[in-house]
């Protein structure tokens, strides 16, 4: 007698198949150049390194904020999470399943959704707010009538009473609203990851701050996960467990949020902590922790890149390219001083064997 | 299916329904006078030329040598008579019906095609753009009379042959607005969130692109009208439209700019009808534009 063996945890919905364990998102070496044009003729061609080989994991359930400077690569790893544009090298696993692979692109862009900075761009000011939210679910075979159920559902979740907001227009909203309606719109496929790319940088202060409390309160109540993109530090502290430090396309610290703000192992990381503005005035900084400009990304500095503006940089930096070291078991800094052995004077002594 | 599946409350019907987007247009053009004063002008012109042999006076192409190029205001003929005796008054009324004919078909018809490749191109950018912007570049490199003139005498004389001749004329310029225009939609970020959504290409180009694109595509068409009526007098000019004796605004301006001298008046007469159809177009379709955008 043959039993038939039922397939394993195919019925499962897409997101709970590797259990609670596995990292809801897995980037592995993600890398996305940009050719740069105007370049001569029979000159080789140059590229932007935007994102240069990137790894890191978003665990299920919690926020991972992503901080660096303006061209660190912080939006373009967002739009190849959203596969808004395609990576040239590297693999993103959701709930490790391989998108594009195992996990078909369909299926995984209904669990990824995005609210973007520009609160106005990012709605068509020739649909109403209801049938924007209601668009998403319509393209999924969702019923008219059910669609715009869930989103007048949806815009009385984020504040916004349905029976007089649903007909209205974008232009007819405040900042602070239309990203409410940003956010209902990313909702309304019910996925498991939003990625907020600087989608409260353009409120006022307390709009902000309601529309910070809705985030919190929605990732409870829905059981989401976020990226949260900013470089409001403050911000990314109230908000996230982990946070992720970019440094010219590259990962220059990734840890929990005590790693990160309280035992920062990378100098970038502690410059840029530096620059927060203090409320006690006699901590007030005089000097800037950094100087200059980051270098160019079409020509990256060779080994550690950030060795031209680093207070602790040796000759070995310049010849040695930093890969992340583990620090902790929840902080992982990319820096020569968090390498053993690896030459640099300040680095951990090479354990005995 | 996890979107499905999931059951909602379904809360009762809206208290505001929002109403619907023509109904809209309708409501903000009937705020517009001068809208819709253009618009009775076309319906008026539309009319006069639909009931032409019953309310011009004469026969069009009845002349006579004895009272040629009379001024305006002779008794029998309001309008005066061509270089021919023929009563002018009726050849402007019959006049309107190849008139609008030459101007208005080929550009609806460009307007389709014409728009169509541009937001194809402007909405699949790279090389699709490139391939196919650059063969339409090759059609826009000729001045369009050349353009009109080549391609009738190629395809032979006649009515037909020169609104074919028209509508390719006009398409390459239609495409080029359209690729702009949608080039620069397309990068907005709500066409990126429609994309993130998982839609069709053809799904976010209906309910995003069309609606934030049409308007001044059409603008542009409509302002091509009077180019139209004018391009097709050339055309008949040279034999390869409308032929004479047949009453047309173009062609008629064409063989009274012999007379200008000897009645200036008369003469302009043709050249004031296709002014004020294409002007009316081009009012109304401004207004329709400010009527279709709803931040109005």
């Amino acid at each position: 007698m043959i039993s038939v063996v039922e397939q394993p945890s195919s019925d499962l919905a897409v997101g709970e198949r590797g259990g609670p364990a596995q990292p809801l998102i897995s980037v592995r070496g993600l890398v996305k150049h940009f050719p740069v044009k105007g370049t001569g003729f029979l000159k080789p061609k140059k590229v932007v390194r935007a994102v240069d080989g990137v790894d890191f994991d978003i665990l299920k359930g919690e926020t991972l904020g992503v901080v660096g400077e303006s061209g660190c690569g912080k939006s373009t790893t967002a739009r190849l999470l959203m596969q808004l544009m395609s990576a040239n090298e590297g693999d993103i696993l959701f709930d490790g399943e391989k998108v594009g692979g195992a996990l078909p692109l369909a299926d995984y862009r209904r669990q990824v959704q995005m609210v973007f900075q520009d609160s106005y761009a990012s709605l068509n000011p020739r649909l109403t707010i209801e049938e924007t939210i209601a668009f998403a679910p319509k393209v999924h075979g969702v019923p008219a009538q059910t669609a715009m159920a869930r989103a007048h559902d949806l815009l009385h979740r984020v504040g916004l009473e349905p029976s007089r907001f649903a007909g209205r227009y974008p232009h007819e909203l405040s900042g602070g609203q239309r990203q409410r309606v940003n956010i209902a719109r990313a909702l309304a496929l019910e996925p498991r990851l939003v990625i907020l790319d600087e989608a409260v940088s353009a409120l006022d202060k307390s709009v902000e701050a309601q529309v910070l409390n809705l985030l919190l309160d929605l990732k409870r109540d829905f059981g989401l996960t976020y990226l949260f993109i900013s470089h409001d530090l403050n911000v990314v502290r109230f908000m996230c467990e982990r946070v992720m430090v970019m440094y010219l396309g590259k990962v220059a610290e990734i840890g929990s949020r005590y790693a990160i703000f309280e035992e920062t192992r990378h100098p970038y990381s502690s410059a840029l902590l530096a620059s927060m503005p203090k409320m006690d005035p006699s901590e007030r900084t005089l000097e800037p922790p950094l100087s200059g400009d980051p270098p160019n990304p079409i020509d990256p500095p060779p080994g550690c890149r950030f060795h031209t503006r680093c207070a602790f940089a040796e000759p070995v930096c310049s010849e040695k390219t930093p890969g992340l070291a583990t620090v902790s078991a929840a902080h992982s800094a990319a820096c020569l001083m968090s390498v053993p052995g690896s030459g640099h004077s300040r680095a951990p002594v090479m354990a005995e064997a | 299916m996890a979107v499905a599946s999931v059951d909602l409350p379904v809360s009762p019907a809206p208290a505001v329904k929002s109403p619907g987007f023509w109904s809209g247009v309708v409501r903000r053009l009937c705020r517009d006078p001068v809208a819709l004063v253009a618009l009775g002008l076309i319906v008026a012109i539309v009319l006069i030329a639909i009931f032409a042999p019953y309310i011009a006076p004469n026969d069009p192409s009845r002349g006579s040598m004895v009272r040629r190029l009379r001024p305006i205001g002779t008794a029998g003929y309001p309008l005066g008579t061509d270089d021919l005796g023929r009563d002018m008054l009726s050849r402007l009324i019959y006049g309107a019906r190849l008139s609008l004919i030459m101007g208005v078909v080929p550009v609806p018809i460009a307007f389709l095609i014409g728009s169509t490749i541009g937001i194809i191109a402007g909405y699949a950018g790279g090389v699709v753009n490139t391939l196919i912007m650059r063969t339409v570049d090759v059609f826009y490199a000729f001045p369009s009379v050349l353009l009109a003139v080549a391609l009738s005498g190629a395809l032979g004389s006649g009515l037909t042959n020169a609104l074919v001749s028209l509508t390719v004329v006009f398409i390459p310029q239609i495409a080029r607005v359209a690729e702009s225009v949608t080039t620069q939609v397309r990068k907005l970020d709500y066409v990126d969130a429609a994309r993130a959504s998982g839609a069709p290409a053809l799904t976010i180009i209906r309910v995003h692109i069309l609606g934030n694109v049409l308007g001044p595509i059409f603008v542009f068409a409509t302002s091509l009208i009077s180019v139209s009526m004018i391009l097709a007098s050339g055309l008949s000019f040279l034999g390869l439209g409308v032929r004479p004796p047949d009453a047309e605004w173009g062609l008629m301006l064409n063989t009274l700019r012999t007379a200008i001298y000897n009645s200036p008046f008369v003469a302009a007469l043709p050249g004031v009808m296709i002014f004020i159809t294409s002007i009316c177009f081009n009012l109304f379709s401004d207004g329709l534009r400010s009527a279709m955008d709803v931040k109005s």
